[in-house]
């Protein structure tokens, strides 16, 4: 433990730790500091010097993020000079800001516009300079609108950290500009991280919120949805429910006043993706196939192997994630049993994801000439779509999901945080190839934030080496081992995001560690409440394998899918303001 | 002599750095002493990048082996050390042969490093990240380079003057004298006299009082504080610089835009007072109506708030010229 002291704060005295910053003991202690470039995910950087702080005995004012506390120090933290140096520097922020606040991922928790109100900031007296900056739009997935971007590097370090580093910082002084790279042995990989370490809301989905509103205005088609796994416990926090609160019911019954009639739960198909990928791992183990087994059910860290890594193609699961399966069941096995024809079928997906909205274009998973996925929004497009229509998750009354395909087991569920995959695979892979029930279900080995989780798990006489990447920033070094040792693991799952989908790049923003993990706790508890936990004990899985999935063309049709080798996707570079 | 009593020596002297910010120097190097670590770095500062200073470049050019023979006592003094003599440009150019003679004399670890970015490469974090070949963007202190420096290890950074008296103090040659640079003056050149003198005795001394009424800029070209004839009784200060300006025929206006066009180029955009404050300090003094109140804010941010010296230094010439001269009471 660090050595303890007191401090004084706006005249209060606190306790404090060495090592700690004037920032970080400030807000242990409720005292808010405003701050646009600090992120507990990120180095510091002082950049936007917001958060300055007056500390007795130093002349000038001190960014409280960078400073450490000493015993006895003495420091105020909003008094008139600071207030002026803090607005000035905010109006400098906004005069390089080309707001468009009804079109921003923000929305209301903007820390900038909170801080212009707490400053009755109204008008700015520079002219915003970055107004005719372009837009760029990386693949089916990302916008980077430059005229929003206030140069804290936030997403360049992200990007770095996320092991991509697509996005450079060029040029020097006020000429500094984030460029995606030219390199052509780099590109995005979609996980959509620069737009929840972005303050300034410069970065978004492709179509977020333009079209948030046309996959419902299909005329005569059946429009039905779907929702991730981790979407129940992230969906609340824009509807001010508080952290990791379990809403599947309520958020059921908000799709449903969109005048959606049928809503499927991602879950179940994510239980078939567990059931396929169990079976193709233990075919694995018996020779048949590469070993160690990748999850692949991160569309980013796909692209991340086809991109960088694609000698590493053969060790990808060929499974579908499972809003792809899901989606395809809908438009077979549904769609007949309703006596629907396929192409009248809109599906689209709620998903924490902005990589998603480039897989559900991936030609190879065509079913009969369809993708089984027509749409997806995020998290975030859904919760703007909801309050655009003036539907308060919050105020709804829950509704009984009916569910047109099942229930998903508690795997399906966990699927939403990072070991999630994995620890569902294990419980069917277990059983599978012990032929006995598991004592306990819980693979502790694979929960948490870590950022590698190693396991080893005992079957019979064989021994399982498995690891979980948490953050696709650690996927290199795991690769790499690979290379000089590839039986060094059985199985690795990958997401590319922190925290898995809990902390994906569609989720509601501000995220930090302490919201994944709230996040995820969530769906650890649905699952510890549910009677059915593994996929393959999930009536619905025996009955579509059964009734549908009994023939190995059709397993395969709807399933599995192949990788190739990726080049490098363009940059398109949009007019200023258009996305 | 035992390093424990070079040390000693050096404080006693009571040199502080000239490289501008006066730190005691004996203090930094017992800090850089104390710290165990398996490696250590010396790093002689030679990138001068304050206009109107050349003393540095005087110092290389006279008296390169006493400025080595300051590196070498540092090499003795701190174990597991090597050395690097870090140049502007120019520099490199003229003086890195004659250096590395003298180096290859004395079989010294030194390597001589051609400096990668302007004006800021002087301010010792930015130094070190473009010789780990990095971006030549400041980074936060603590930790101190005596701490954690060039790749993490202890370093030393001292200027090249603070060099030249390390070798005289340990000589027993110091005579508490440095070097000023003086500019727009009948006899523009260095001198090296008492560390004591205020401008007026050295204007004085070198025979470079004007003839006409006067203020004057000290410490640097561009950072330098603004005093008028009254003040003159003041120490230098900074790296030592003087420009004179004539009161009646110098447009204080052009003197800002040439202050601000080269903290404009020399900015490395990191912080929002300084890149975007100096970008509308600019814009603010090319229009016809200067907006004093804005210039004032901005100068207040970039003083109060900037991330390195670099931008606090920027206000002190525009704040003290204003107060001084512009809108004298």
């Amino acid at each position: 433990m660090n050595k303890r002291f007191q401090i004084t704060i706006n005249g209060k005295k606190v306790q404090a730790f060495e090592g700690q910053t004037v920032f970080q003991v400030a807000k242990k202690h409720g005292i808010e500091i405003p701050a646009f470039c600090y992120h507990s995910d990120l180095e510091i950087k002082s950049n936007c010097c917001i958060c300055i702080v007056k500390i007795k005995g130093i002349k000038d004012l001190q960014t409280s993020c960078s400073t450490k506390v000493k015993p006895g120090m003495e420091i105020m933290t909003d008094t008139p000079r600071i207030r002026r140096a803090r607005r000035i520097n905010l109006e400098l922020i906004f005069a390089q800001h080309f707001e468009e606040c009804n079109d921003c991922v923000w929305e209301a928790r903007c820390q900038l516009l909170k801080l212009a109100k707490k400053q009755r900031l109204k008008t700015n007296r520079f002219i915003d300079r970055k107004k005719d900056f372009l837009v760029y739009r990386f693949g089916n997935s990302l916008i980077f609108d430059s005229s929003k971007c206030i140069d804290c590097y936030n997403c360049v370090e992200m990007c770095e950290k996320q092991g991509v580093g697509f996005l450079e910082m060029k040029n020097r002084g006020v000429h500094t500009k984030i460029l995606p790279t030219k390199d052509k042995n780099k590109d995005c990989i979609y996980c959509g991280q620069c737009i929840v370490h972005c303050p300034a809301g410069a970065f978004e989905g492709v179509g977020e919120f333009e079209e948030i509103e046309k996959p419902f205005q299909q005329k005569d088609k059946l429009v039905v949805v779907q929702f991730a796994p981790s979407i129940r416990t992230s969906i609340g926090e824009e509807f001010d429910i508080s952290l990791g609160t379990l809403i599947t019911e309520k958020l059921a019954a908000g799709i449903k006043k969109l005048g959606v009639e049928k809503v499927f739960d991602v879950s179940v198909g994510a239980d078939f993706t567990t059931v396929e990928e169990a079976e193709e791992f233990t075919k694995r183990l018996k020779g048949k196939g590469r070993l160690p087994m990748f999850t692949s059910c991160c569309p980013a860290w796909v692209k991340f192997v086809e991109f960088y890594f694609p000698e590493f193609i053969p060790n990808l699961t060929t499974v579908r994630s499972p809003h792809i399966i899901l989606g395809g069941l809908i438009k077979t096995f549904w769609a007949k049993k309703q006596g629907i024809d396929p192409k009248k079928i809109i599906v689209v997906s709620i998903m924490p994801c902005v990589a998603k909205k480039h897989e559900i274009a991936r030609k190879e998973l065509k079913i009969n000439g369809l993708l089984p996925v027509d749409y997806v929004l995020t998290t975030r497009e859904l919760a703007s779509l909801l309050k655009k229509r003036k539907i308060d998750l919050k105020k709804l009354v829950p509704q009984k999901l009916d569910t047109p395909l099942g229930f998903p087991s508690g795997a399906g569920v966990i699927y939403g945080a990072t070991g999630g995959v994995m620890e569902s695979a294990l419980r069917t892979v277990v059983e599978k190839i012990t032929n006995k029930p598991l004592k306990r279900l819980e693979f502790e080995q694979v929960r948490g934030m870590d950022g590698v989780k190693r396991a080893k798990i005992k079957i019979k006489n064989h021994i399982l080496k498995i690891a979980v990447i948490n953050g696709i920033g650690q996927a290199k070094r795991i690769l790499k081992e690979l290379k000089s040792d590839s039986p060094a693991y059985d199985y690795i799952e990958v997401m590319a995001c922190p925290g898995g989908c809990v902390g994906g790049g569609g989720q509601p923003v501000p995220v930090d560690s302490e919201i994944r993990a709230s996040r995820a706790k969530g769906l650890y508890k649905v699952d510890q409440r549910k009677n059915i936990r593994s996929a393959h004990q999930n009536p619905v899985v025996q009955k579509v394998y059964k009734e549908f999935l009994n023939e190995k063309e059709k397993i395969h049709l709807v399933c599995h899918t192949k990788y190739s080798q990726n080049k490098k996707q363009g940059v398109k570079i949009l007019p200023p303001g258009q996305h | 002599m035992s390093p424990q009593n070079v040390i000693e020596k050096i404080k006693d002297s009571g040199l502080t750095g000239r490289g501008g910010a006066e730190f005691p120097t004996g203090l930094k190097w017992g800090m850089v002493k104390r710290v165990s670590a398996k490696k250590k770095y010396i790093i002689c500062n030679g990138s001068e990048g304050e206009p109107g200073t050349f003393k540095d470049g005087f110092i290389l050019h006279n008296y390169p082996e006493e400025l080595i023979k300051g590196i070498e006592i540092a090499l003795k003094t701190i174990d597991h050390s090597s050395a690097y003599i870090y140049l502007r440009k120019d520099y490199y150019q003229k003086f890195k042969a004659s250096l590395e003679k003298i180096i290859k004399v004395n079989n010294l670890s030194i390597k001589i490093f051609k400096k990668q970015a302007g004006y800021l490469c002087g301010e010792e974090t930015t130094l070190i990240q473009t010789l780990e070949g990095k971006d030549p963007i400041p980074q936060a202190r603590p930790p101190y380079p005596p701490e954690k420096g060039l790749w993490g290890y202890p370093t030393l950074v001292n200027n090249v003057e603070t060099f030249y008296y390390i070798a005289q103090i340990i000589q027993n040659k110091y005579k508490k004298t440095r070097f000023y640079s003086l500019n727009k003056v009948k006899n523009p050149d260095v001198y090296e006299l008492s560390e004591r003198l205020s401008v007026k005795q050295i204007l004085k001394k070198t025979d470079n009082w004007p003839n006409f009424d006067f203020f004057v800029q000290a410490g640097g070209g561009a950072s330098g504080r603004i005093l008028l004839l009254k003040e003159l009784n003041q120490k230098v200060g900074g790296v030592g610089t003087i420009f004179v300006y004539n009161l009646r025929k110098t447009n204080p206006n052009f003197l800002m835009k040439k202050w601000i066009d080269f903290f404009f180029k020399e900015n490395c955009g990191k912080c929002v007072p300084c890149r975007e404050g100096v970008y509308r300090v600019r814009q603010i003094l090319n229009q016809r109506q200067i907006d004093k109140r804005t210039l004032r804010d901005l100068l207040f941010v970039l003083d109060q708030t900037s991330f390195c010296p670099f931008g606090k230094n920027v206000a002190l010439p525009f704040t003290t010229l204003i107060k001084k001269v512009i809108q004298p009471k």
